[in-house]
Protein backbone atom coordinates (compact mmCIF):
# COMPACT_ATOMS: atom_id res chain seq x y z
CA UNK A 1 0.00 0.00 0.00
CA UNK A 2 0.91 3.38 -0.56
CA UNK A 3 0.17 7.00 0.53
CA UNK A 4 -1.48 9.16 -1.45
CA UNK A 5 0.59 10.55 -4.11
CA UNK A 6 -0.87 13.46 -3.97
CA UNK A 7 1.58 14.65 -0.81
CA UNK A 8 4.73 13.27 -3.01
CA UNK A 9 7.36 16.04 -4.76
CA UNK A 10 6.75 16.22 -8.14
CA UNK A 11 9.42 14.03 -9.00
CA UNK A 12 8.96 10.85 -7.33
CA UNK A 13 5.52 10.15 -9.07
CA UNK A 14 4.34 9.56 -12.34
CA UNK A 15 1.76 12.43 -12.86
CA UNK A 16 3.67 14.93 -11.80
CA UNK A 17 4.17 17.87 -14.31
CA UNK A 18 4.20 20.93 -12.82
CA UNK A 19 0.87 22.59 -12.67
CA UNK A 20 0.17 24.05 -16.04
CA UNK A 21 0.53 27.55 -16.84
CA UNK A 22 -2.55 29.86 -17.46
CA UNK A 23 -1.06 30.86 -20.77
CA UNK A 24 -3.74 33.80 -21.51
CA UNK A 25 -2.56 35.47 -17.59
CA UNK A 26 0.94 34.88 -19.04
CA UNK A 27 0.44 36.69 -22.22
CA UNK A 28 -1.83 39.42 -20.70
CA UNK A 29 1.19 39.85 -18.19
CA UNK A 30 4.32 39.86 -20.22
CA UNK A 31 4.25 41.55 -23.65
CA UNK A 32 5.01 38.81 -26.53
CA UNK A 33 4.35 35.94 -23.96
CA UNK A 34 4.83 32.85 -26.74
CA UNK A 35 5.22 35.05 -29.87
CA UNK A 36 7.91 32.32 -30.83
CA UNK A 37 6.02 29.38 -28.97
CA UNK A 38 6.51 27.43 -32.19
CA UNK A 39 10.30 26.75 -33.00
CA UNK A 40 9.22 27.43 -36.56
CA UNK A 41 9.45 30.95 -36.02
CA UNK A 42 12.92 30.69 -34.41
CA UNK A 43 15.30 32.40 -36.01
CA UNK A 44 18.48 29.21 -36.93
CA UNK A 45 16.17 26.49 -36.59
CA UNK A 46 17.26 23.80 -38.19
CA UNK A 47 21.31 24.62 -36.77
CA UNK A 48 22.13 23.49 -40.66
CA UNK A 49 20.03 25.22 -43.39
CA UNK A 50 22.01 25.43 -46.85
CA UNK A 51 21.83 29.09 -47.88
CA UNK A 52 21.67 29.11 -51.91
CA UNK A 53 22.45 33.21 -51.74
CA UNK A 54 25.43 32.14 -49.95
CA UNK A 55 24.36 35.55 -47.45
CA UNK A 56 25.33 37.97 -50.14
CA UNK A 57 28.70 36.08 -50.93
CA UNK A 58 29.47 36.48 -54.89
CA UNK A 59 32.18 34.16 -54.89
CA UNK A 60 33.11 30.01 -54.23
CA UNK A 61 35.80 31.25 -52.66
CA UNK A 62 37.02 34.63 -51.92
CA UNK A 63 39.21 36.38 -53.48
CA UNK A 64 43.11 36.31 -51.42
CA UNK A 65 44.68 38.76 -49.53
CA UNK A 66 47.87 39.68 -49.81
CA UNK A 67 49.96 38.81 -47.38
CA UNK A 68 52.29 41.33 -46.28
CA UNK A 69 54.34 39.55 -43.51
CA UNK A 70 54.89 35.96 -42.77
CA UNK A 71 51.36 35.08 -41.47
CA UNK A 72 51.36 32.75 -38.23
CA UNK A 73 48.65 29.70 -38.67
CA UNK A 74 47.26 27.15 -37.24
CA UNK A 75 48.45 23.67 -38.39
CA UNK A 76 44.86 22.36 -38.13
CA UNK A 77 44.17 24.65 -41.32
CA UNK A 78 44.85 23.47 -44.92
CA UNK A 79 46.50 26.79 -45.64
CA UNK A 80 46.29 30.54 -45.14
CA UNK A 81 42.78 31.81 -44.64
CA UNK A 82 41.72 34.15 -47.80
CA UNK A 83 40.99 36.90 -45.18
CA UNK A 84 42.82 37.86 -41.95
CA UNK A 85 43.83 40.50 -39.23
CA UNK A 86 46.89 42.84 -39.87
CA UNK A 87 46.40 43.89 -36.31
CA UNK A 88 50.17 43.74 -34.31
CA UNK A 89 52.24 41.82 -36.29
CA UNK A 90 54.60 39.34 -33.93
CA UNK A 91 57.97 41.13 -32.76
CA UNK A 92 60.59 40.70 -30.13
CA UNK A 93 60.86 37.83 -27.92
CA UNK A 94 57.15 37.15 -27.57
CA UNK A 95 56.73 37.48 -31.17
CA UNK A 96 59.53 34.47 -31.37
CA UNK A 97 57.38 32.34 -28.53
CA UNK A 98 54.14 33.03 -30.62
CA UNK A 99 55.50 31.91 -33.77
CA UNK A 100 56.80 28.98 -32.38
CA UNK A 101 53.87 28.11 -30.89
CA UNK A 102 51.83 28.14 -33.65
CA UNK A 103 54.31 26.29 -35.87
CA UNK A 104 54.98 23.23 -33.37
CA UNK A 105 51.23 22.80 -31.39
CA UNK A 106 47.93 22.20 -32.68
CA UNK A 107 44.89 24.26 -30.71
CA UNK A 108 44.56 20.39 -29.48
CA UNK A 109 47.40 21.13 -26.86
CA UNK A 110 47.78 22.60 -23.99
CA UNK A 111 51.29 23.81 -24.40
CA UNK A 112 50.25 25.64 -27.41
CA UNK A 113 47.97 27.90 -25.30
CA UNK A 114 50.08 27.94 -22.31
CA UNK A 115 52.58 29.65 -24.81
CA UNK A 116 50.60 31.87 -26.02
CA UNK A 117 49.08 33.07 -22.52
CA UNK A 118 53.36 32.97 -21.64
CA UNK A 119 53.63 35.67 -24.70
CA UNK A 120 51.19 37.63 -23.88
CA UNK A 121 53.19 38.40 -20.40
CA UNK A 122 56.50 38.51 -21.97
CA UNK A 123 54.61 41.11 -24.76
CA UNK A 124 53.36 43.29 -21.51
CA UNK A 125 56.68 43.55 -20.05
CA UNK A 126 58.24 43.89 -23.28
CA UNK A 127 56.06 46.66 -24.38
CA UNK A 128 56.17 48.35 -20.55
CA UNK A 129 59.80 48.60 -20.86
CA UNK A 130 59.98 49.90 -24.54
CA UNK A 131 57.35 52.43 -23.25
CA UNK A 132 59.93 54.09 -20.92
CA UNK A 133 61.89 54.80 -23.38
CA UNK A 134 58.84 57.26 -25.10
CA UNK A 135 57.50 60.44 -24.97
CA UNK A 136 54.54 58.14 -23.49
CA UNK A 137 55.37 56.01 -20.57
CA UNK A 138 53.12 53.31 -19.61
CA UNK A 139 50.90 55.01 -16.17
CA UNK A 140 49.01 52.40 -14.13
CA UNK A 141 46.80 55.24 -12.91
CA UNK A 142 45.32 56.37 -16.14
CA UNK A 143 45.62 52.75 -17.77
CA UNK A 144 43.94 51.09 -15.01
CA UNK A 145 40.92 53.97 -14.67
CA UNK A 146 41.56 52.91 -11.52
CA UNK A 147 40.60 56.34 -10.54
CA UNK A 148 37.02 55.85 -11.07
CA UNK A 149 36.56 54.40 -7.51
CA UNK A 150 36.74 58.04 -6.49
CA UNK A 151 34.18 59.19 -9.31
CA UNK A 152 31.63 56.38 -9.70
CA UNK A 153 31.12 54.98 -6.10
CA UNK A 154 34.05 52.72 -5.53
CA UNK A 155 32.43 52.30 -2.20
CA UNK A 156 29.21 52.18 -1.83
CA UNK A 157 28.77 49.80 -4.71
CA UNK A 158 31.12 47.32 -2.66
CA UNK A 159 30.18 47.85 0.79
CA UNK A 160 27.38 46.36 2.86
CA UNK A 161 26.55 44.34 0.31
CA UNK A 162 27.35 40.80 -0.47
CA UNK A 163 29.07 40.13 -3.64
CA UNK A 164 30.75 37.03 -3.99
CA UNK A 165 33.46 38.98 -6.14
CA UNK A 166 35.03 40.84 -2.93
CA UNK A 167 37.09 38.18 -1.75
CA UNK A 168 39.57 37.95 -5.09
CA UNK A 169 39.17 41.65 -6.02
CA UNK A 170 42.20 42.12 -3.84
CA UNK A 171 44.14 40.03 -6.26
CA UNK A 172 43.68 42.33 -8.87
CA UNK A 173 46.17 44.68 -7.64
CA UNK A 174 48.90 42.03 -7.43
CA UNK A 175 48.24 40.98 -11.09
CA UNK A 176 48.71 44.45 -11.93
CA UNK A 177 51.63 44.94 -10.61
CA UNK A 178 53.15 41.35 -10.21
CA UNK A 179 54.90 39.42 -12.97
CA UNK A 180 55.04 36.12 -11.40
CA UNK A 181 52.39 34.76 -13.27
CA UNK A 182 54.88 35.22 -16.44
CA UNK A 183 57.11 32.96 -14.09
CA UNK A 184 54.92 30.32 -13.27
CA UNK A 185 53.71 30.13 -16.67
CA UNK A 186 57.42 29.84 -17.72
CA UNK A 187 58.40 27.46 -15.05
CA UNK A 188 55.45 25.23 -15.62
CA UNK A 189 55.82 24.56 -19.41
CA UNK A 190 59.50 24.73 -18.76
CA UNK A 191 59.22 21.81 -16.53
CA UNK A 192 56.52 20.10 -18.64
CA UNK A 193 58.98 20.18 -21.80
CA UNK A 194 61.95 19.35 -19.60
CA UNK A 195 59.84 15.99 -18.33
CA UNK A 196 59.04 15.21 -21.82
CA UNK A 197 62.62 15.36 -22.75
CA UNK A 198 63.59 13.32 -20.05
CA UNK A 199 60.87 10.37 -20.66
CA UNK A 200 62.19 10.18 -24.44
CA UNK B 1 42.86 58.31 -35.67
CA UNK B 2 42.02 57.92 -31.76
CA UNK B 3 41.38 54.48 -30.77
CA UNK B 4 41.49 51.86 -27.61
CA UNK B 5 44.64 50.26 -26.76
CA UNK B 6 45.66 47.09 -24.45
CA UNK B 7 48.82 47.89 -22.90
CA UNK B 8 48.16 44.40 -20.89
CA UNK B 9 45.92 43.33 -18.32
CA UNK B 10 43.92 45.34 -16.56
CA UNK B 11 45.98 48.37 -18.61
CA UNK B 12 44.73 50.33 -21.80
CA UNK B 13 44.95 53.50 -23.16
CA UNK B 14 43.93 55.42 -25.89
CA UNK B 15 46.33 56.14 -28.39
CA UNK B 16 46.36 57.95 -32.01
CA UNK B 17 46.56 54.88 -34.82
CA UNK B 18 46.72 54.78 -38.61
CA UNK B 19 43.00 54.68 -40.28
CA UNK B 20 42.95 51.28 -41.30
CA UNK B 21 43.40 50.43 -44.77
CA UNK B 22 41.06 48.15 -47.50
CA UNK B 23 43.03 44.73 -47.34
CA UNK B 24 41.23 42.89 -49.33
CA UNK B 25 38.31 44.02 -52.14
CA UNK B 26 35.44 42.93 -50.70
CA UNK B 27 36.55 44.91 -47.32
CA UNK B 28 34.86 48.53 -45.43
CA UNK B 29 36.43 50.91 -43.62
CA UNK B 30 33.78 52.10 -41.52
CA UNK B 31 33.41 55.32 -39.66
CA UNK B 32 32.17 54.12 -35.89
CA UNK B 33 29.58 56.45 -34.27
CA UNK B 34 28.62 53.70 -31.49
CA UNK B 35 30.41 51.48 -29.77
CA UNK B 36 30.02 49.16 -26.27
CA UNK B 37 32.12 47.18 -23.87
CA UNK B 38 30.88 43.79 -23.57
CA UNK B 39 31.26 41.34 -20.97
CA UNK B 40 33.49 39.29 -23.00
CA UNK B 41 35.66 42.43 -23.52
CA UNK B 42 36.34 41.60 -19.88
CA UNK B 43 37.92 38.36 -20.43
CA UNK B 44 40.91 39.94 -22.92
CA UNK B 45 40.79 42.60 -20.57
CA UNK B 46 41.93 40.70 -17.78
CA UNK B 47 43.97 38.88 -19.63
CA UNK B 48 42.83 35.58 -19.88
CA UNK B 49 42.64 35.19 -23.68
CA UNK B 50 45.70 33.50 -25.06
CA UNK B 51 47.26 35.39 -27.94
CA UNK B 52 45.50 39.09 -26.88
CA UNK B 53 48.76 41.12 -28.09
CA UNK B 54 49.65 44.44 -26.91
CA UNK B 55 48.57 47.28 -28.97
CA UNK B 56 45.28 45.63 -29.91
CA UNK B 57 41.97 47.53 -30.27
CA UNK B 58 39.19 45.64 -28.81
CA UNK B 59 35.58 45.84 -29.47
CA UNK B 60 33.21 43.98 -31.31
CA UNK B 61 30.13 45.84 -30.66
CA UNK B 62 29.64 48.95 -32.74
CA UNK B 63 27.77 50.97 -35.80
CA UNK B 64 28.53 53.74 -38.15
CA UNK B 65 28.52 55.14 -41.14
CA UNK B 66 30.56 53.62 -44.37
CA UNK B 67 33.83 55.67 -45.37
CA UNK B 68 35.74 54.18 -48.01
CA UNK B 69 34.83 50.46 -50.08
CA UNK B 70 36.90 48.33 -51.62
CA UNK B 71 36.84 47.52 -55.42
CA UNK B 72 34.31 44.75 -54.77
CA UNK B 73 31.96 46.08 -52.75
CA UNK B 74 28.28 45.97 -54.29
CA UNK B 75 25.74 45.91 -50.98
CA UNK B 76 27.16 48.81 -49.08
CA UNK B 77 28.50 52.68 -50.30
CA UNK B 78 30.13 55.58 -48.52
CA UNK B 79 27.24 57.25 -46.30
CA UNK B 80 25.46 54.31 -45.44
CA UNK B 81 24.47 53.85 -41.73
CA UNK B 82 25.27 50.59 -40.95
CA UNK B 83 25.28 48.15 -37.90
CA UNK B 84 27.72 45.31 -37.88
CA UNK B 85 27.59 41.68 -36.57
CA UNK B 86 29.96 40.90 -34.33
CA UNK B 87 30.89 37.78 -36.66
CA UNK B 88 33.23 38.42 -39.30
CA UNK B 89 32.43 35.63 -41.72
CA UNK B 90 32.60 34.97 -45.22
CA UNK B 91 29.16 33.98 -46.41
CA UNK B 92 30.77 30.80 -49.00
CA UNK B 93 32.75 28.53 -46.89
CA UNK B 94 31.08 25.17 -45.59
CA UNK B 95 29.60 26.63 -42.15
CA UNK B 96 28.50 29.97 -43.60
CA UNK B 97 26.55 28.14 -46.22
CA UNK B 98 24.89 26.19 -43.70
CA UNK B 99 24.41 29.20 -41.92
CA UNK B 100 27.25 28.52 -39.09
CA UNK B 101 28.02 32.36 -39.27
CA UNK B 102 30.07 32.39 -35.99
CA UNK B 103 32.04 29.25 -37.33
CA UNK B 104 33.62 30.49 -40.51
CA UNK B 105 36.52 28.93 -41.70
CA UNK B 106 37.73 31.28 -44.13
CA UNK B 107 38.66 34.36 -41.69
CA UNK B 108 40.57 33.11 -38.80
CA UNK B 109 44.39 31.58 -39.46
CA UNK B 110 45.16 31.33 -36.04
CA UNK B 111 42.21 28.72 -35.29
CA UNK B 112 40.03 26.58 -36.61
CA UNK B 113 37.91 26.30 -33.32
CA UNK B 114 36.37 29.49 -33.47
CA UNK B 115 35.08 31.98 -36.20
CA UNK B 116 36.41 35.34 -36.75
CA UNK B 117 35.46 38.55 -34.21
CA UNK B 118 36.33 41.87 -34.70
CA UNK B 119 39.15 43.39 -31.68
CA UNK B 120 39.02 40.18 -30.06
CA UNK B 121 42.47 38.84 -30.12
CA UNK B 122 44.74 36.68 -32.71
CA UNK B 123 42.98 33.61 -31.50
CA UNK B 124 39.98 35.46 -33.47
CA UNK B 125 41.40 35.81 -36.29
CA UNK B 126 43.72 39.09 -35.10
CA UNK B 127 41.41 41.76 -36.41
CA UNK B 128 41.35 45.29 -34.93
CA UNK B 129 37.81 45.87 -33.03
CA UNK B 130 35.05 48.94 -33.02
CA UNK B 131 35.75 51.21 -29.88
CA UNK B 132 37.92 53.20 -32.16
CA UNK B 133 37.28 56.29 -34.50
CA UNK B 134 37.39 54.02 -37.57
CA UNK B 135 37.60 49.88 -38.15
CA UNK B 136 38.06 47.74 -41.06
CA UNK B 137 35.24 45.59 -41.91
CA UNK B 138 35.62 42.45 -44.29
CA UNK B 139 33.31 41.28 -46.59
CA UNK B 140 31.46 43.62 -46.59
CA UNK B 141 28.69 42.29 -48.92
CA UNK B 142 27.73 39.97 -46.20
CA UNK B 143 27.96 40.89 -42.99
CA UNK B 144 26.69 44.74 -42.73
CA UNK B 145 22.88 45.82 -42.94
CA UNK B 146 21.38 49.02 -43.00
CA UNK B 147 20.09 50.69 -39.87
CA UNK B 148 16.27 50.71 -40.09
CA UNK B 149 15.19 54.14 -40.09
CA UNK B 150 12.51 53.35 -36.46
CA UNK B 151 15.84 52.14 -34.97
CA UNK B 152 17.13 53.48 -32.09
CA UNK B 153 21.32 53.44 -32.31
CA UNK B 154 21.21 51.99 -28.55
CA UNK B 155 19.27 48.89 -30.08
CA UNK B 156 21.32 49.17 -33.20
CA UNK B 157 24.04 48.54 -30.95
CA UNK B 158 23.07 46.29 -28.93
CA UNK B 159 21.73 44.21 -31.75
CA UNK B 160 25.24 43.78 -33.29
CA UNK B 161 26.17 41.03 -29.75
CA UNK B 162 24.37 41.31 -26.57
CA UNK B 163 20.59 41.17 -27.58
CA UNK B 164 21.08 38.68 -30.55
CA UNK B 165 23.06 36.57 -28.14
CA UNK B 166 21.02 36.68 -25.38
CA UNK B 167 18.03 35.27 -27.84
CA UNK B 168 19.99 32.37 -29.18
CA UNK B 169 21.09 31.38 -25.93
CA UNK B 170 16.88 31.11 -24.93
CA UNK B 171 16.77 29.83 -28.06
CA UNK B 172 19.46 26.87 -27.54
CA UNK B 173 17.51 25.73 -24.91
CA UNK B 174 14.50 24.46 -26.99
CA UNK B 175 11.88 25.86 -24.47
CA UNK B 176 8.48 24.16 -24.27
CA UNK B 177 5.29 25.62 -23.38
CA UNK B 178 5.28 25.93 -19.79
CA UNK B 179 8.84 24.91 -19.09
CA UNK B 180 10.82 26.28 -15.61
CA UNK B 181 14.25 28.20 -17.17
CA UNK B 182 16.72 29.07 -14.98
CA UNK B 183 19.17 32.06 -16.37
CA UNK B 184 22.49 32.23 -14.15
CA UNK B 185 24.12 35.77 -14.77
CA UNK B 186 22.37 38.71 -14.85
CA UNK B 187 24.33 40.84 -17.20
CA UNK B 188 23.25 42.17 -20.58
CA UNK B 189 23.07 38.75 -22.16
CA UNK B 190 21.33 36.94 -19.64
CA UNK B 191 18.80 39.50 -19.08
CA UNK B 192 17.90 39.21 -22.87
CA UNK B 193 17.73 35.68 -22.17
CA UNK B 194 15.30 35.99 -19.43
CA UNK B 195 13.62 37.80 -21.21
CA UNK B 196 12.97 36.33 -24.81
CA UNK B 197 11.96 32.66 -22.92
CA UNK B 198 8.95 33.84 -22.15
CA UNK B 199 8.72 34.81 -26.28
CA UNK B 200 9.21 30.94 -26.59
CA UNK B 201 6.55 30.26 -23.90
CA UNK B 202 8.44 29.57 -20.87
CA UNK B 203 6.08 28.97 -17.28
CA UNK B 204 8.40 29.92 -15.31
CA UNK B 205 11.83 32.31 -15.72
CA UNK B 206 14.35 32.36 -12.80
CA UNK B 207 17.88 34.21 -12.96
CA UNK B 208 21.04 33.71 -10.61
CA UNK B 209 23.44 36.13 -9.54
CA UNK B 210 25.14 37.99 -6.88
CA UNK B 211 24.90 41.68 -7.66
CA UNK B 212 21.46 42.65 -5.94
CA UNK B 213 21.58 45.66 -8.63
CA UNK B 214 20.99 43.43 -11.19
CA UNK B 215 19.08 41.10 -10.23
CA UNK B 216 16.28 44.30 -9.73
CA UNK B 217 17.20 44.89 -13.21
CA UNK B 218 15.93 41.13 -13.62
CA UNK B 219 13.13 41.66 -12.12
CA UNK B 220 11.92 44.72 -13.50
CA UNK B 221 13.38 44.29 -17.40
CA UNK B 222 12.43 40.83 -18.04
CA UNK B 223 9.75 39.67 -15.20
CA UNK B 224 12.02 37.52 -13.35
CA UNK B 225 11.93 35.70 -10.38
CA UNK B 226 15.58 36.05 -9.03
CA UNK B 227 18.02 34.60 -5.93
CA UNK B 228 21.11 35.74 -4.88
CA UNK B 229 23.41 32.82 -4.77
CA UNK B 230 25.15 34.31 -1.81
CA UNK B 231 22.05 34.13 0.19
CA UNK B 232 22.20 30.42 -0.12
CA UNK B 233 24.75 27.69 1.89
CA UNK B 234 23.83 25.71 -1.41
CA UNK B 235 21.96 27.35 -4.09
CA UNK B 236 21.94 23.89 -5.89
CA UNK B 237 19.68 22.48 -3.35
CA UNK B 238 17.84 25.98 -3.26
CA UNK B 239 16.73 25.80 -6.42
CA UNK B 240 15.72 21.90 -6.01
CA UNK B 241 13.12 22.97 -3.25
CA UNK B 242 12.30 25.98 -5.53
CA UNK B 243 11.18 23.47 -8.10
CA UNK B 244 9.67 20.34 -6.22
CA UNK B 245 12.67 18.65 -6.02
CA UNK B 246 12.55 18.27 -9.81
CA UNK B 247 14.54 20.57 -11.46
CA UNK B 248 14.44 22.92 -13.94
CA UNK B 249 13.50 22.02 -17.56
CA UNK B 250 16.04 24.34 -19.32
CA UNK B 251 19.33 25.68 -17.91
CA UNK B 252 21.23 28.70 -19.40
CA UNK B 253 24.84 29.54 -18.62
CA UNK B 254 24.98 33.74 -19.64
CA UNK B 255 28.12 33.81 -17.12
CA UNK B 256 30.94 31.81 -18.78
CA UNK B 257 34.84 32.24 -17.74
CA UNK B 258 34.96 34.49 -15.14
CA UNK B 259 32.02 33.11 -12.85
CA UNK B 260 32.30 33.58 -8.83
CA UNK B 261 30.84 31.57 -6.13
CA UNK B 262 33.91 28.88 -5.58
CA UNK B 263 36.98 30.83 -4.39
CA UNK B 264 38.95 28.20 -5.99
CA UNK B 265 37.49 27.64 -9.38
CA UNK B 266 37.60 31.44 -9.87
CA UNK B 267 41.03 31.55 -9.26
CA UNK B 268 42.54 29.21 -10.69
CA UNK B 269 40.75 30.08 -13.93
CA UNK B 270 40.63 34.16 -13.75
CA UNK B 271 43.92 35.06 -11.89
CA UNK B 272 45.96 31.84 -12.49
CA UNK B 273 45.06 30.72 -16.15
CA UNK B 274 45.11 27.10 -15.37
CA UNK B 275 42.43 26.64 -16.72
CA UNK B 276 39.90 27.87 -19.48
CA UNK B 277 37.05 29.16 -17.54
CA UNK B 278 35.82 28.53 -13.93
CA UNK B 279 32.53 26.27 -14.84
CA UNK B 280 30.94 27.80 -11.55
CA UNK B 281 28.10 28.00 -13.37
CA UNK B 282 27.75 25.83 -15.28
CA UNK B 283 28.78 23.15 -13.21
CA UNK B 284 25.51 24.45 -10.74
CA UNK B 285 22.94 24.62 -14.31
CA UNK B 286 24.42 20.90 -14.78
CA UNK B 287 23.49 19.85 -11.05
CA UNK B 288 20.41 22.03 -10.06
CA UNK B 289 18.42 21.13 -13.44
CA UNK B 290 15.91 17.56 -14.03
CA UNK B 291 17.12 14.39 -15.72
CA UNK B 292 16.93 14.82 -19.53
CA UNK B 293 17.09 18.27 -19.28
CA UNK B 294 18.40 21.01 -21.76
CA UNK B 295 21.29 23.36 -21.13
CA UNK B 296 22.45 26.32 -23.28
CA UNK B 297 25.76 27.65 -23.07
CA UNK B 298 26.43 31.11 -24.29
CA UNK B 299 29.02 31.81 -21.85
CA UNK B 300 32.35 32.36 -23.52
CA UNK B 301 35.29 29.96 -22.21
CA UNK B 302 38.91 30.07 -23.31
CA UNK B 303 40.73 27.25 -25.19
CA UNK B 304 41.98 25.16 -22.70
CA UNK B 305 39.73 22.50 -20.56
CA UNK B 306 38.01 23.19 -17.56
CA UNK B 307 36.50 21.41 -14.74
CA UNK B 308 33.41 20.96 -15.48
CA UNK B 309 31.32 17.96 -13.90
CA UNK B 310 30.80 16.05 -17.04
CA UNK B 311 29.98 12.68 -15.13
CA UNK B 312 27.10 13.83 -13.96
CA UNK B 313 25.45 15.73 -16.95
CA UNK B 314 26.20 12.03 -18.76
CA UNK B 315 24.39 10.26 -15.89
CA UNK B 316 21.68 12.70 -15.72
CA UNK B 317 21.18 12.49 -19.74
CA UNK B 318 21.32 16.43 -20.36
CA UNK B 319 21.55 17.50 -23.71
CA UNK B 320 24.65 20.63 -23.66
CA UNK B 321 24.23 22.56 -26.83
CA UNK B 322 26.22 26.10 -27.38
CA UNK B 323 27.74 28.23 -29.86
CA UNK B 324 28.64 32.14 -30.61
CA UNK B 325 25.72 33.35 -31.62
CA UNK B 326 24.93 33.96 -35.30
CA UNK B 327 23.86 37.05 -35.28
CA UNK B 328 22.66 37.89 -38.52
CA UNK B 329 20.77 35.03 -38.70
CA UNK B 330 19.02 35.67 -35.89
CA UNK B 331 18.53 40.09 -37.15
CA UNK B 332 15.78 39.49 -39.37
CA UNK B 333 12.95 38.11 -36.11
CA UNK B 334 14.82 39.93 -33.68
CA UNK B 335 13.88 44.02 -35.52
CA UNK B 336 10.71 42.39 -35.56
CA UNK B 337 10.51 41.77 -31.99
CA UNK B 338 12.43 44.80 -31.46
CA UNK B 339 9.69 46.84 -33.59
CA UNK B 340 7.28 45.49 -31.54
CA UNK B 341 8.43 45.86 -28.02
CA UNK B 342 8.87 42.50 -27.39
CA UNK B 343 12.64 42.75 -26.57
CA UNK B 344 14.22 46.39 -25.43
CA UNK B 345 17.53 46.06 -25.46
CA UNK B 346 18.02 49.73 -25.18
CA UNK B 347 16.80 49.62 -21.46
CA UNK B 348 20.44 47.74 -20.41
CA UNK B 349 22.55 50.84 -21.35
CA UNK B 350 23.61 52.25 -18.05
CA UNK B 351 26.57 54.60 -18.96
CA UNK B 352 27.79 56.10 -22.01
CA UNK B 353 31.64 56.67 -21.96
CA UNK B 354 33.69 59.38 -23.91
CA UNK B 355 36.08 57.08 -25.77
CA UNK B 356 39.21 59.15 -24.21
CA UNK B 357 37.19 58.21 -21.04
CA UNK B 358 37.88 53.78 -21.87
CA UNK B 359 39.83 53.41 -19.35
CA UNK B 360 37.36 54.10 -16.48
CA UNK B 361 34.61 52.64 -18.66
CA UNK B 362 36.34 49.39 -18.90
CA UNK B 363 36.89 49.81 -14.38
CA UNK B 364 33.79 50.70 -14.06
CA UNK B 365 32.14 47.45 -15.94
CA UNK B 366 34.77 45.13 -14.87
CA UNK B 367 35.05 45.94 -10.72
CA UNK B 368 30.90 46.60 -11.37
CA UNK B 369 30.85 49.47 -10.02
CA UNK B 370 28.24 52.74 -10.01
CA UNK B 371 25.06 50.13 -11.02
CA UNK B 372 27.13 49.44 -14.45
CA UNK B 373 24.92 47.00 -16.79
CA UNK B 374 25.85 47.55 -20.25
CA UNK B 375 28.54 50.73 -20.80
CA UNK B 376 28.51 52.31 -24.23
CA UNK B 377 31.46 54.04 -25.72
CA UNK B 378 31.08 57.64 -27.57
CA UNK B 379 33.88 57.88 -30.17
CA UNK B 380 35.67 61.27 -30.22
CA UNK B 381 34.25 62.18 -33.92
CA UNK B 382 31.04 61.14 -33.49
N1 LIG C 1 28.12 33.12 -27.18
C1 LIG C 1 28.27 34.38 -27.62
O1 LIG C 1 28.12 34.63 -28.80
C2 LIG C 1 28.54 35.47 -26.63
C3 LIG C 1 28.31 36.79 -27.00
C4 LIG C 1 28.43 37.80 -26.04
C5 LIG C 1 28.83 37.49 -24.76
N2 LIG C 1 29.11 36.18 -24.44
C6 LIG C 1 29.51 35.79 -23.08
O2 LIG C 1 28.38 35.85 -22.24
C7 LIG C 1 28.80 36.08 -20.89
C8 LIG C 1 27.99 37.21 -20.28
O3 LIG C 1 28.21 38.42 -20.97
P1 LIG C 1 27.69 39.80 -20.34
O4 LIG C 1 28.00 40.89 -21.30
O5 LIG C 1 26.29 39.65 -19.87
O6 LIG C 1 28.72 39.90 -19.09
P2 LIG C 1 28.64 40.52 -17.61
O7 LIG C 1 29.99 40.41 -17.04
O8 LIG C 1 27.98 41.86 -17.63
O9 LIG C 1 27.64 39.52 -16.83
C9 LIG C 1 28.03 38.35 -16.17
C10 LIG C 1 27.16 38.22 -14.92
O10 LIG C 1 27.35 36.94 -14.31
C11 LIG C 1 27.30 37.11 -12.89
N3 LIG C 1 27.88 35.94 -12.25
C12 LIG C 1 29.17 35.70 -11.90
N4 LIG C 1 29.28 34.46 -11.37
C13 LIG C 1 28.04 33.92 -11.36
C14 LIG C 1 27.52 32.67 -10.95
N5 LIG C 1 28.32 31.70 -10.45
N6 LIG C 1 26.18 32.44 -11.09
C15 LIG C 1 25.37 33.39 -11.63
N7 LIG C 1 25.82 34.60 -12.06
C16 LIG C 1 27.14 34.85 -11.93
C17 LIG C 1 28.05 38.41 -12.69
O11 LIG C 1 27.77 38.96 -11.44
C18 LIG C 1 27.50 39.25 -13.85
O12 LIG C 1 26.33 39.95 -13.49
C19 LIG C 1 30.30 36.36 -20.99
O13 LIG C 1 31.03 35.17 -20.69
C20 LIG C 1 30.50 36.70 -22.43
O14 LIG C 1 31.83 36.40 -22.87
C21 LIG C 1 28.96 35.18 -25.35
ZN1 LIG D 1 30.42 40.19 -27.01
ZN1 LIG E 1 32.61 31.41 -43.96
Amino acid sequence: MTASSRDLPTAYVPSGAAPARDADQLRARIPGWGVDLDPADRPSVPKLQFHEDLSGAHWEFPERQPERWPRERSIEHAFLTPVFGTACPPHGLSGVIRKFSYRRYSEGRAAHWLLLLLADRVDAWESHLRSFATLHPDNPITETGVLSEFSHHGLSSRLGRRRSDLVHQPLDPVIVAGPWVAAGGAAFVGIRTLMRMLRR
Amino acid sequence: MRAMVYRGPYKIRVEEKDIPRIEHPNDAIVRVTLAAICGSDLHLYHGLMPDTRVGMSFGHEFIGVVDQVGASVQNVQPGDRVMVPFNIFCGSCWYCARGLYSNCHNVNPNATAVGGIYGYSHTCGGYDGGQAEYVRVPFADVGPALIPDWMSEEDAVLLTDAAPTGYFGAQLGDIAQGDTVVVFGAGPVGLVAAQSSWLMGAGRVIVIDHLEYRLEKARTFANAETYNFTEYDDIVVALKRQTDFLGADVAIDAVGAEADGNLLQHVTSAKLKLQGGSPVALNWAIDSVRKGATISVIGAYGPIFSAVKFGDAMNKGLTLRMNQCPVKRQWPRLFEHVHNGYLKPSELVTHRVPLEHIAEGYHVFSAKLDGCIKPLVVPTAA
